[in-house]
């Protein structure tokens, strides 16, 4: 990573901990989380509490759809990492790797229910623009999206704008495929705390 | 389904957090880093690109941050308060063109 101290600042107890995951999954630790456990104090704890409420918090959209919401905000950042981490965690939680697929490849066109195409659109231009107007809202409310579902949504949208930044600013390894795998399927198992 | 109140709980934790807790940034600086506003050069550099265009953030940028005084700690702090203001700020639009979408209909559902 760009900074030093994210690749070697750890107190040893932090790096006995990465060694033996990186024994037992076989995969070296992602960036995401060593970031995460750098002075945890500062923004690990209190960023896993809110990205774990908004991914896997109680809401009607399912794990899938956020994990979803989360690749579709990244693809738009262009943010590499974030893209491959939960395409690959979308896929995993729907079972369904094409329909994640059409929806990055070109959202218009994909198989989706329109109350997440809509909701989709409006995390688009949010993230792409920064803004928004009651008429978008009103858009996706028309769709049969609720307001609470709304907020949900714009939770998840917040979580990833910050992390894709963090992604790329620090500059975030890459994985493997059977990296992204892995680590998808701890965050089904394990979510985000 | 009542509101979820943990999501903005948690997230003003973390916006508290960083921006008022205890840091090796002053509490100034990071305000600054968060509203992406009134940073000296060359960190301003580095702050702009972590707010509106990560992509292109590049080692030079954290050389140059580095070589004008600031820790690696600093910097760590400063690109946060920079990722989370801007996310903030989304957060917030959204929140509000759905109040005022969901207020100009609450006419028709008291009726």
């Amino acid at each position: 990573m760009r900074l030093d101290i994210l690749d070697r600042g750890y107190r040893p107890s932090t790096k006995l901990l990465f060694a033996l995951i990186r024994l037992f999954s076989g995969h070296p630790v992602p960036d995401a989380a060593k970031l995460v456990f750098y002075r945890p104090d500062f923004y690990g704890a209190q960023a896993k509490a809110f990205t774990h409420e908004a991914m896997r918090g109680p809401s009607a959209w399912s794990v899938g759809d956020r994990e979803l919401m989360a690749a579709y905000v990244s693809k738009l950042n262009e943010s590499a990492f974030c893209i491959g981490a939960h395409t690959a965690t979308a896929t995993q939680a729907y079972q369904d790797g094409p329909r994640v697929a059409a929806v990055l490849a070109d959202l218009e066109s994909a198989p989706v229910e329109e109350p997440l195409r809509a909701t989709l659109r409006m995390l688009g231009k949010l993230t792409a623009e920064g803004k928004l107007g009651a008429e978008d809202m009103r858009e996706v409310l028309a769709a049969g999206v609720s307001p609470q579902q709304v907020k949900d949504s714009l939770a998840v949208c917040a979580a990833f704008n910050t992390t894709d930044r963090l992604a790329d600013a620090f500059g975030f390894e890459v994985l493997t495929p059977e990296g992204f795998d892995a680590g998808a399927k701890y965050l089904l198992k394990r979510g985000y705390r | 389904m009542p509101d979820n109140d943990k999501l903005r709980a948690a997230h003003r934790a973390l916006v508290d957090r960083v921006l008022n807790g205890e840091g090796r940034a002053s509490a100034q600086q990071r305000a600054r880093a968060f509203s992406n506003e009134g940073l000296s050069p060359p960190v301003d550099a580095l702050i702009g690109k972590v707010a509106t265009r990560p992509t292109q953030v590049t080692e030079a940028d954290f050389a140059a941050a580095k070589a004008s005084g600031f820790s690696e700690d600093q910097l760590f702090e400063l690109v946060i308060c920079a990722a989370v203001g801007q996310s903030t700020r989304m957060y917030e639009a959204g929140l509000a063109a759905l109040a005022e979408a969901t207020v100009d209909e609450r006419p028709d559902n008291a009726t």
